[in-house]
């Protein structure tokens, strides 16, 4: 049974390293092969990027070697794909080889996009490139005072960014002494601070306490960059020094371009990740049009249910269960105190107040990832 | 010719059934509908909010067996 993986992220990886480890006997004796291929020879720790923006992770520290986490015996490429061709088991990559599976999993993950919305781009900072990142701290580094707006895109990854931005910034502003010198001004797409309601009605407290006001109901429309004002597709707008954006998501090209999904999202059922229409065919973690969270720990969970069940495929020729749903966030509540909120299908999330040791525990994760990455935790 | 597209937001939490058609709204043409189905019985008063605040068009709001449905027309 060849098993094709299309993305090295977080999803496909730890997909790739679980699955291999379930199916170590069959690699052995050549009754299954695992191929991956990637757009990159680096695995970059996306949420690394937020600390990478406040100057408190080099970012050197993001990156490992693609190969250097996968399990012996996984057939690595750099070599992206091109062409998807799902009724013929086959893809086409970027050097012009034909790949041919009997199962694949899509996992090309999203990208920002703030170009999409008229002078964002060039008006704003944000958390979610390297090169955003570092363009972020120059100029935080750089603000002496003034009315900081953050705005906040649809569909974004990690939901948890918006509050995240907002407190670890407002602590970046306090200890460099301008605490006076800085107001902030937090919009939202929905009439709450937050999409879980929960974490909206905590957010409402931590803002008061810090002054921090807020706008509900803002989808960004426009940003003049000339008398430094967004406007929101709501009618209203508001004015800032510093534009602090949550650009507004998209799935990867090649995905639009292969029909596989509007936006790039590809369609899949919630339970199975099946591809609608191809039984042989699977994505994960940002790449589907699932109504959850686009973060790692949703591709994470998935990645352990679509491992079982492909192993299982091949073992006995049937899934064994489904993905519940579940997802992870960690939300850091400022620079030294953070909280969690963890939900599926059928529980709803009960952050608890932030405390130093889930901080501490986050820190660590920023570590512990790799062991994550390589499906060891 | 006008489509009509369903969002299963069923007993999901986040993003939510309101960004999930705020999302799907940038997929879809003019004229074109999204009907949203939702265990939250707050999605039946915080859709119709924002629909009217940004001006696009209410369809309908229903509810079978716990599950709202909400109909929306894209309008601009």
């Amino acid at each position: 049974m060849r098993i094709l993986i299309v993305g090295g992220g977080m999803g496909g990886t730890i997909l790739a390293n679980n699955l291999a480890r379930r199916l170590k006997n069959e690699l052995k004796i050549g009754k299954a092969k695992i191929t991956m291929l990637s757009a990159s020879d680096k695995h970059m720790y996306q949420p690394g990027l937020l600390y990478v923006a406040l100057g408190r992770m080099a970012v050197d520290e993001l990156y490992r070697d693609q190969a250097s986490l996968l399990e012996p015996g996984i057939e690595f490429h750099v070599d992206p794909v091109e062409e998807f061709h799902l009724d013929k088991n086959n893809v086409k990559t970027k050097s012009g080889k034909t790949h041919s599976y009997d199962l694949i999993a899509i996992a090309t993950g999203s990208r920002p996009v703030p170009e999409a919305i008229p002078g964002l781009a060039e008006n704003s900072i944000n958390v979610y490139t390297e090169e955003a990142a570092l363009k972020f701290f120059k100029t935080i580094n750089g603000f002496k005072g003034g009315r900081v707006v953050i705005v906040v895109g649809v569909p974004h990854k990690c939901p948890m960014i918006p509050p995240e931005v907002t407190f670890t910034l407002y602590d970046y502003f306090k200890d460099r002494g301008l605490a006076d010198k800085v107001s902030f001004h937090y919009t939202y797409p929905i009439g709450r601070l937050h999409s879980l309601e929960p974490v909206s009605n905590w957010m409402k407290g931590e803002f008061a306490s810090r002054n921090i006001t807020t706008e509900t109901l803002f989808n960004i429309k426009e940003v003049d960059g000339a008398k430094k004002v967004v406007r929101s597709e709501e009618g209203s707008e508001t004015k800032y020094d510093l534009l602090v954006a949550v650009p507004a998501h998209k799935g990867m090209e090649v995905v639009e371009k292969n029909n596989l999904g509007k936006g790039g999202w590809i369609p899949v059922d919630r339970l199975r990740l099946n591809i609608e229409g191809h039984p042989n065919a699977f994505a994960l973690g940002d790449t589907t049009n699932i109504p959850i969270s686009k973060a790692g720990s949703t591709a994470h969970f998935e990645a352990e249910a679509l491992a079982e069940n492909l192993a299982s495929l091949v073992k006995i020729g049937s899934p064994v269960r489904d993905y519940d749903g579940k997802v992870f966030c960690f939300i850091e509540a400022g620079k030294d105190r953070a909280t969690y909120a963890m939900f599926d299908y059928n529980n709803p999330p009960d952050p608890k107040p932030p405390t130093k040791s889930v901080h501490w525990f986050k820190m660590a994760y920023n570590q512990l990832y790799w062991a994550s990455a390589r499906g060891l935790l | 010719m006008a489509e009509k597209k369903v969002i299963d937001a069923r007993g999901t939490f986040c993003p939510g059934p309101l960004m999930e058609l705020i999302a799907n709204m940038k997929l879809i043409n003019v004229g074109d509908e999204l009907e949203v189905l939702s265990t939250d019985k707050g999605t039946a008063s915080d859709v119709p909010e924002w629909v009217n605040k940004v001006g696009h068009q209410m369809v309908s709001t229903t509810e079978e067996n716990g599950v709202w449905h909400i109909v929306v027309r894209k309008a601009k």
